[in-house]
């Protein structure tokens, strides 16, 4: 069994061919974990929140350890005022936590290894980000690109790096989650490939590799998910807080 | 930081994809078949997702963790209170007691003082009884002790004359017999009564 390491992501359809004019909107294995991970999330949230007692229950500490963990990680990058976004990066570090979490079951798909998507999120927060920052600075908010304390004749190319770092933001937070998650998830098959063909006889090795791999794979799917969330805090506290 | 990231994550990208590419021709992720359901339901369970969490589980975890926090400062508030009454009852038991021990010490010395006071007058009374006694004594042995020689005298006047009657039968006149007695006595009354 060579398995191209490459096959696991693969999108197919589930069920019929659904069309709106000249889209193909069907459902796939990858819409499939959208659902899958949002609807865990939901149950263990809500079950987490459903009784309130004051010695919490696993699931309520779960829920409550999440909550006051990136109540903390909003209020210390980008301070009180993106306290109204907090339900928005909560259910993105959820998200894609769980996308990555449920990409390490075996046999499953990791939504977050597809760059379309982990793009349409940035995409989104970049969106987003720079319509509050045009709201709550008007057009002061270009100060951004204007550092100070740099020399006039480098300003011109500052400003123009600047630009140009701010306008790669969506793709540096996709890219970044995009690459980790299929990087890591091809050498876990390419290292089971190993595994296979090397047999009882040499197979150990790489099936240590394997297992730790795991352990890494693991550690990396939920880095990943908080550097995502964390980002997009430092972008919002820009557009909440210039300091330029 | 962030670009020098960038640069990795698209070094990286194109790597794998080399790498892959004459295998399997191309990634996946590159082919944009399912691009647009992809979009279509991230954006449908993200959305519901977000709705979800940010109506329904979110204000009650937060209304969890904040009853919690009322519940855990009112009973350390409760807790306070009643360290604050207990000391006050500790103080007020310890007023009570120093009161105590001060009343008792004023009784004490009261009493003592009255117990004092009465021996005092009860002795000067007795003193004063004892000395009136004395005087009394000394003015009757005086005059006891004035009396004594005339009585004497007298004693010795008609014990001379029943003696004198019963040796010689003579009845003598009283006056001659007195006579011989203050006689008598006048000679020898420094020896009978030698003050």
């Amino acid at each position: 069994m060579a398995a191209n390491p490459m096959t696991q992501f693969e999108v197919y359809r589930i069920g019929p061919e659904i069309k709106i004019g000249a889209f193909d909107i069907s459902f796939t294995n990858a819409s499939l974990f959208m659902v899958v991970s949002s609807i865990a999330i939901m149950i263990i949230f809500n079950l987490g929140s459903k009784k309130n007692s004051l010695l919490p229950t696993k699931l309520q500490l779960l829920a409550e350890l999440s909550y006051t963990f990136v109540s903390k990680m909003i209020s210390d990058t980008a301070g009180s005022k993106a306290r109204p976004y907090f339900a928005f990066i909560f259910s993105l570090f959820m998200f894609v936590l769980f996308c990555n979490m449920f990409g390490m079951i075996p046999y499953t798909f990791t939504v977050t290894s597809h760059i379309i998507v982990t793009f349409m999120l940035a995409a989104f927060i970049f969106i987003g980000v720079t319509i509050i920052g045009f709201i709550k600075h008007g057009f002061g908010y270009l100060k951004l690109f204007v550092p100070s304390g740099v020399p006039t004749v480098l300003l011109p190319l500052i400003v123009i790096i600047e630009i140009i770092s701010y306008l790669s933001r969506p793709i540096s937070l996709s890219v970044r989650l995009f690459a980790n998650m299929m990087a890591g998830h091809t050498m876990m098959k390419v290292f089971g490939g190993f595994v296979i063909s090397l047999g009882v006889v040499g197979g150990w090795l790489p099936l240590s590799f394997s297992v730790a791999l795991t352990g890494l794979e693991i550690l990396v799917a939920f880095l990943q998910a908080y550097v995502f969330a964390i980002l997009t805090c430092i972008y919002l506290n820009d557009a909440l807080n210039l300091h330029h | 930081m962030i670009k020098k990231v960038t640069y990795q994550s698209f070094f990286f990208y194109f790597f794998i994809k080399k790498v892959f590419a004459a295998e399997s021709g191309g990634m996946p992720q590159l082919n944009p078949e399912f691009w647009v359901s992809q979009i279509f339901w991230l954006t449908i369970t993200f959305g519901i997702l977000y709705i979800i969490l940010s109506k329904l589980i979110l204000p009650k975890i937060s209304a969890n963790l904040e009853s919690r926090k009322l519940q855990i400062s009112d009973n350390i508030e409760a807790a306070d209170k009643q360290r604050k009454e207990s000391e006050a009852k500790s103080k007020e038991y310890e007023e009570i007691i120093y009161k105590g021990k001060s009343d008792a010490k004023n009784i004490f010395n009261e009493a003592r003082e009255k117990a004092l006071k009465d021996i005092n007058a009860k002795k000067e009374v007795l003193d004063k009884q004892i000395d009136e006694e004395i005087k009394k004594a000394e003015s009757e042995i005086n005059q006891l002790r004035k009396d004594a020689p005339a009585k004497i005298n007298k004693i010795a006047i008609e014990t001379a004359s029943e003696i004198t009657k019963k040796l010689i039968g003579a009845e003598i006149n009283n006056s001659s017999i007195s006579a011989i007695v203050d006689d008598l006595s006048k000679r020898n009354g420094d020896k009978y009564y030698g003050n």
